[in-house]
């Protein structure tokens, strides 16, 4: 199970919008508890792509976040991006580029801006597509 | 020498180079991390020569992108 606080969902779906018609993305951060996570810090990034189909974090946009996280003893969950068009699932270059199958991948789709959808995927060996359980909490 | 690995202050014999470090560490798919020394980004031609000094600040990031 992963957790996330609805303050910092809406950040997303806020961050998100703003980006538009590009794609959103950045870094989440929190604890882990055995097999759970809980999501405890997001961080809104620039999209290095700066594209409606593709993203990418700059490393150095990644270390200033880790390096946040761990001021605040957290660590690093994973990752978010948004899809402005196309559902909340791993497209296959999203599989095709998930290179750490320790992190949690969470794809925010828009492509209904009344209604957004957050889900989170867990890819092992770039191939093994995972959905994790995501709960809202407040 | 002491060198602090993700956060992690850690004692490694000295003369210790990247590619080596990587293997210590156990790092999942070598081929396509980067690793950065004291926020700067080491080529991976360049692994094998790198010889870390202590002191030194080393992450390992994973490329970070997809599409939709």
């Amino acid at each position: 199970m992963i957790t996330i606080r609805r303050a910092d969902l809406y950040k997303l779906i806020s961050h998100a919008k703003s980006c538009l018609p590009e794609e959103g993305c950045g870094l989440v951060g929190g604890r882990t508890e055995g097999n759970d996570r809980h999501i405890e810090a997001v961080y809104l990034l620039e999209n290095k792509d700066h594209s409606d189909v593709h993203f990418s974090i700059d490393p150095k946009d990644q270390i200033a976040a880790i390096k946040d996280m761990r001021s605040k003893g957290l660590v690093q969950i994973g990752n978010w991006h948004s899809h402005p068009e196309t559902p909340s699932r791993p497209s296959e270059e999203d599989i095709r580029l998930s290179y750490d199958s320790t992190s949690s991948y969470l794809i925010l789709s828009i492509m209904d801006r009344d209604a957004p959808v957050l889900n989170s995927f867990r890819v092992a060996e770039r191939r093994d597509v995972t959905k994790e359980e995501l709960v809202i909490i407040e | 020498m002491t060198i602090t690995v993700a956060g992690t202050k850690k004692e490694y014999e000295d003369g210790l180079t990247v590619d080596k470090l990587v293997t210590l560490e156990n790092v999942e798919m070598p081929d396509y991390v980067t690793v950065t020394i004291n926020d700067n980004i080491i080529e991976h031609d360049d692994f094998a020569g790198t010889e870390l000094k202590t002191g030194d600040s080393v992450e390992f990031l994973y490329f970070m992108g997809g599409g939709c």
